[in-house]
């Protein structure tokens, strides 16, 4: 009896078994070597030494990495609030920018000039104008917080890119639907409502998923204006041992939600390559 | 007095001049077909007359009743005037109920329990119930194709429109949707078919009407057009169609 009947698999399935398993076994081994070289070489370094314990640094980094957690949680804050309100800014803007009738036209203009301004200048120059400017006209406490308005900032900056998002995907739903809907006797607001929005957010689910990857690390920025969050609470402990090791550790913060935020969107991403065809 | 008639309608796409004064008349319970070469005109007539897209000039009449005055709002009259398009044109995030659901929930101001039921019985009325529930991508053409009917029938429209609706399907599913057709006309419905199924025109048909650029070159029974065609023009194309 030959050897695959044996195995209960088709020959075809030995093959590709055997096939996978050899292409496995020199993916380990290369990257073996790869690792193996990067240990032994980059130690050779005249320098590594010195970066070891300035940014590598064990002692530091235990010492600093609960209260960096603790930090981490004010950027999850700022990011839970302005996230919802980023969504339904930037889903305003977006039928704002595409409203048919000439009563809406100046929410047209508006709509316009809010997305070019918005994407137009750096993030940084936003919070700093909005974050400092607005507290600066002297409002009573608590409107004075660099957190509303540091928010604010972000909010705006980032509305401007998802309601494009938005529209791309009001765009790419297919105008039939838009005839059998109207056929049906709905009106222009139904129509948008009940058969293209849901499509439209559908179809942009993964890219509106990077917009929020890219917001939980732009939230760093408001550390510029006041509030003592990660990175910020990192420069302090910088500072204190004169050690750059709190940096790695916000960084190693950062990755632990930003990677699989990031698998999951090419996840979707992927899938939604594999339906369309 | 007719249902639903069309005088000298023009429709324009920029330069080109797509219904060249079309005139049309279609009575209470007529079953009439629009036939022609593909470009011919046909789905533009059919999009004109459930006022999807404005016409230049001419009027169409409902009821007598002038529908293309610029201006009038359109919802009215495409809630009396169903239309079934090529491609189905089913909204993929909905169910097939929800499908047909949709517009009545929205217009007709019913209890929603007896809008429930009513629509039920729509889909048992085209032996649907079982697939009721399922999203389009899980039904076959036909049945997605027999689901847009119900979905437009489900606002009790007065007249049918039906654009190509057997064109996209497999051969063996054209028929289980034709049939929904002869149903249909068998309760009297008045409906405007644009087809390629000449046969089927053939059988059903109460009136045809063969348009070639954007006109109505001749109109007649099936026997008339299938049979003596007075028009070379009409000729020509049967002898193709007919192979
Ligand atoms: N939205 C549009 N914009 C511009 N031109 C259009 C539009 N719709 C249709 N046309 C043009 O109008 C002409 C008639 O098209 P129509 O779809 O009515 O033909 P048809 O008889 O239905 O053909 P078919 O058998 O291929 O469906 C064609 O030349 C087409 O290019
Ligand atoms: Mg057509």
């Amino acid at each position: 009896m030959p050897k695959y009947k044996a195995a209960g698999m088709t020959r075809r399935e030995l093959y590709e078994h055997q096939q996978r398993r050899r292409s496995l076994i020199i993916a380990g081994i290369s990257t073996i070597c790869v690792v193996v070289t990067i240990i032994f070489l980059v130690p050779l370094a005249p320098g590594w030494e010195k970066v070891q314990k300035s940014f590598f640094n064990g002692a530091v980094l235990t010492k600093t990495f609960p209260k960096l957690l603790d930090a981490f949680r004010v950027n999850i804050m700022i990011f839970a609030w302005s996230a919802p309100a980023i969504a339904i800014l930037g889903l305003m803007i977006a039928l704002a920018r595409d409203a048919k009738s000439p009563a809406l036209f100046p929410l047209r203009i508006f709509g316009a000039a809010f997305t070019d301004i918005f994407r137009g200048v750096p993030v940084i120059l936003t919070v700093y104008l909005i974050g400092f400017g607005i507290p600066g006209l002297g409002l009573p406490r608590p409107w004075n917080s660099p957190f509303i308005w540091g928010s604010l900032a972000l909010i705006l900056t980032y509305s401007a890119y998802v309601a494009e998002i938005f529209r791309a995907g009001i765009d790419s739903v297919h105008p039939s639907q838009r005839s059998a809907a109207l056929s049906l006797g709905l009106s222009e607001r139904q129509v948008m409502k009940d058969v293209i929005l849901p499509q439209a957010i559908r179809n942009v689910v993964p890219s509106q998923m990077n917009m929020l990857i890219a917001l939980q690390k732009d939230v760093s920025l408001l550390s510029f204006i006041g509030p003592v969050e990660i990175f910020r609470q990192a420069g302090v402990y910088k500072s204190l041992f004169a050690n750059f090791t709190p940096y790695v550790g916000a960084a190693i913060i950062f990755l632990i939600v930003t990677i699989p935020a990031t698998r999951y969107a090419d996840y979707l991403m992927a899938r939604q390559m594999r339906e369309r065809r | 007095m007719l249902k639903l008639e069309l005088r000298n309608v023009v429709k324009r796409f920029g330069e080109n001049t797509v219904c060249n004064g079309i005139s049309l008349g279609v009575e209470q319970g007529q079953m009439v077909c629009l036939i022609g070469a593909s470009g011919a005109g046909k789905s533009t007539v059919l999009r004109c007359i459930n006022l999807l897209e404005p016409i230049e000039d001419g009027e169409i009449f409902l009821d007598e009743e002038d529908i293309s005055i610029p201006g009038l709002n359109p919802q009215n009259v495409r809630s009396k005037i169903g239309m079934v398009f090529q491609n189905f044109n089913l909204f993929p995030h909905m169910t097939a109920f929800e499908n047909a659901i949709l517009a009545p929930k929205r217009i007709r101001g019913l209890s929603k329990v007896d809008l429930n039921a009513e629509i039920e019985m729509l889909f048992e009325r085209f032996e649907l119930t079982e697939r009721m529930h399922n999203y389009p991508d899980q039904l076959s053409g036909g049945q997605q194709q027999r689901v847009a009917i119900v979905r437009a029938l489900a606002m009790k429209p007065e007249v049918m429109l039906f654009d190509e609706i057997t064109s996209a399907l497999d051969p063996q599913l054209v028929g289980e949707v034709l049939d929904v057709l002869l149903q249909l006309k068998a309760q009297g419905m008045t409906m405007v078919l644009a087809t390629h199924e000449m046969q089927f025109a053939r059988q059903a048909a109460d009136k045809i009407c063969f348009l070639k650029d954007g006109k109505v070159v001749e109109e007649g029974t099936a026997k008339e057009i299938f049979n003596t065609p007075k028009q070379a023009e009409t000729k020509a194309f049967l002898e193709r169609a007919l192979k």
